[in-house]
């Protein structure tokens, strides 16, 4: 059958010809593609200075998708190029879109220093629970007693608060929503654009493929369910406060806004020192 | 201006170098015996204008160069044995995406944390194999620190020109030495740029290439570029499942070296015009080897020296050429084989012989002596 493509007001942020994407239905991937392009377009952020930077993973997808100059890196290591390429080019806004996989198992180190640092850029993590590419495996914020392809009897670890690991770390901005929030998702968003310093938007995901179907949640539809009859926002909560439960509610908001200086606002500074 | 005369150590002249060849980012993390490095970015590139960052382990250095690289900046990082381990992974990634910069590896003896402070030459085949995959890099050997001045800006100019990371392969002798360094005038030196695209952006292909180099567009210039590591088309999207772009691809990232050999190929003969048997060596092995050939030369031994400047690519057809004339080659290097390896596969397992260290302290010119001595002869 054949399907006539429309176009979509947003289609100039796409690069159209990789469109189908890659991803499952029912996952949430999309929708936050969706909110952060809308995001995009409300900030008016200047797409010549734009850069997205993935990791590895099905987030780590994002970056091929937008028709901006992106870079798809290796496994955890997209903070780090992406702080190469800001402090390069202080003009840039960058931002890393990357799973919790990618940013907090392989590229946790990273995570912590670049937030400890302040470098200025903005951290988009969608978080569904597990490794979903590679088929499902256990993650870094896998709930406790979940069930993945390697914690087949339920998972023994305890999870990351990802929020929590941030505003610890030292983030100017740090804020959590479901992909169900998408106009609250899309202001947090707009919000971190802006904000000087690092920025980190958390966003739970459904991944019914690899995640959902082996805890009690076949559907993309069923875990959006789930996030409506389970998210509380609370605004302003100490983020030591938001950790994530199996069976239990989702605590969602913004935790985290304050104003540090920047390494890269420091750096230059030291460098018109250093020329005097 | 005039030239300057200077006296460095190895490491502060490769520092030195970098900054002539218009590196502007040094990220790094600190490794014994190539920190100076680290410490002399830190206090001189301010001043020039770039940035230092030091970074919380080596796999972040590298990915940074590249991201500061693809920023539009000359890029470096320096590290030894172990922190070259751990950036091979993201030396995969520049050598996939042809991204431009230097490494920097003060080799010291391994394996794993060996000996931090002491002389090693193990690292050869790292250099050209460590990170997984089919791909070819530059590696360069400096054997003093006028050539660790010399060599760092060669392995600039060769980044830009071949898009490909490039690796200054130095020893901790080498790195830790001073001597005279003659910086020449501005005007002598040879700086090389990568080539930017001329059409407009829809036109621009990011992984074409006419002469196996295609030219770079970077971050903010509006070409709209994706980079990745995955097998990617002329376009730079991503086709992980076609073996024809991978063919495509992976030949071209190898033969934009292989086939510029002669091009890259840089070596010093010293009493080679006569010579029957040739010592082949390589950084501070070459010095004490120079000192032997001098010693054979005094006793009547005709003997040469062969001095790979350039280790990668290994220049194949020159000692292809040398094995119908030279009798005998005595590989000279502190580790249990590598270059040697190279040498006979070129001219044969009968004409090759090794005098290795296992690292920790160099060759005294005396042992390499005994060694033409004893290969001269035919014992």
């Amino acid at each position: 059958m054949e399907i006539e493509a429309k176009s979509h007001p947003l289609d100039r942020y796409l690069r159209a010809e990789r469109i189908p994407h890659i991803w499952c239905p029912g996952c949430g991937l999309g929708t936050v593609l969706n909110c952060f392009l809308h995001a995009l377009e409300e900030t008016n952020i200047n797409l010549k200075n734009l850069a997205v930077v993935s990791g590895i993973g099905c987030t780590g997808r994002v970056a091929g998708y937008i028709n901006v100059d992106s870079y798809h890196t290796t496994h955890g290591r997209a903070i780090p190029f992406a702080t190469g390429l800001k402090l390069a080019n202080p003009k840039l806004k960058v931002v890393v879109f990357s799973g919790d996989g990618d940013l907090f198992a392989i590229g946790g180190n990273h995570f912590i220093h670049a937030a400890r640092r302040n470098i200025d850029m903005t951290v988009i993590c969608v978080n569904n629970y597990n490794y979903g590419m590679t088929g499902g495996q256990l993650g870094p914020t896998t709930p406790l007693e979940a069930r993945t392809t390697t914690a087949p009897y339920g998972n023994i670890e305890h999870p990351f608060n990802l929020c929590h690991v941030a505003a610890a770390s030292g983030a100017v901005y740090v804020a959590r929503w479901t992909s169900l929030h998408v106009r609250r998702l899309k202001e947090s968003m707009k919000e971190a654009l802006n904000k000087k310093g690092f920025s980190f938007v958390e966003i739970i995901a459904p991944c019914p493929t690899a995640f959902g179907r082996r805890n009690k949640e076949p559907t993309g539809l069923e875990t959006l369910k789930y996030y409506k009859e389970h998210s509380v926002i609370k605004h302003g909560i100490d983020p030591a406060e938001a950790d994530i439960e199996m069976g239990g509610d989702i605590i969602v908001g913004k935790f985290v806004d304050i104003e540090k200086p920047t390494f890269d606002e420091a750096v230059h500074e030291l460098i018109k020192k250093a020329r005097k | 201006m005039k030239k300057q005369i200077k006296f460095y150590s190895g490491n502060i002249a490769a520092a030195e170098g970098a900054l002539v060849a218009g590196c502007r980012f040094f990220a790094g993390y600190p490794i014994t015996p190539s920190s100076e490095i680290a410490e002399h970015m830190a206090l001189r590139l301010p001043q020039v204008g770039g940035v230092f960052i030091q970074m919380e382990d080596e796999l972040a250095s590298m990915a940074a160069i590249l991201g500061a690289s693809w920023g539009g900046a000359k890029s470096m990082t320096a590290t030894s044995g172990p922190g070259f381990s751990l950036m091979q992974e993201n030396i995969g990634l520049g050598a996939m995406t042809e991204t431009p910069c230097v490494v920097i590896n003060v080799q010291r003896a391994g394996p794993s944390t060996g000996m931090p402070t002491l002389v090693g030459q193990a690292d050869i085949m790292q250099a050209r194999w460590g990170s997984h995959g089919d791909y070819e890099i530059i590696a360069l050997s400096p054997f003093s620190p006028q050539e660790c001045f010399d060599l760092t800006i060669k392995a600039f100019n060769l980044a830009e020109e071949y898009r490909v990371p490039v690796i200054v392969l130095m020893d901790e002798s080498v790195g830790h030495m001073f001597e005279k360094v003659v910086i020449p005038p501005k005007d002598k030196i040879k700086i090389v740029e990568r080539k930017k695209p001329t059409v407009p952006p829809e036109k621009y292909m990011p992984y074409k290439a006419e002469d196996f180099v295609p030219e770079m567009a970077c971050a903010g210039e509006g070409y709209n570029v994706h980079v990745t590591g995955l097998t990617h088309d002329e376009k730079g999207y991503p086709q992980a499942t076609d073996p024809e772009v991978q063919d495509r691809l992976v030949r071209r990232l190898c033969d934009k070296i292989r086939k510029n050999e002669k091009k890259l190929r840089d070596i010093e003969e010293y009493e080679m015009d006569d010579a029957e048997v040739a010592i082949v060596s390589f950084g501070i092995s070459a010095r004490s080897s120079k000192a032997a050939v001098r010693l054979a030369r005094q006793r009547g031994y005709k003997v040469g020296l062969i001095r790979l400047k350039t280790i990668w690519p290994f220049p194949d057809e020159y000692f292809e050429k040398l094995a119908d004339e030279i009798k005998k080659f005595v590989v000279v290097e502190i580790n249990y084989g590598q270059i040697k390896l190279e040498v006979e596969r070129n001219v044969g397992r009968d004409k090759t012989f090794l005098l290795p260290k296992m690292g920790g302290e160099i060759h005294k010119p005396d042992e390499i002596y005994r060694k033409i001595k004893e290969v001269y002869n035919g014992n």
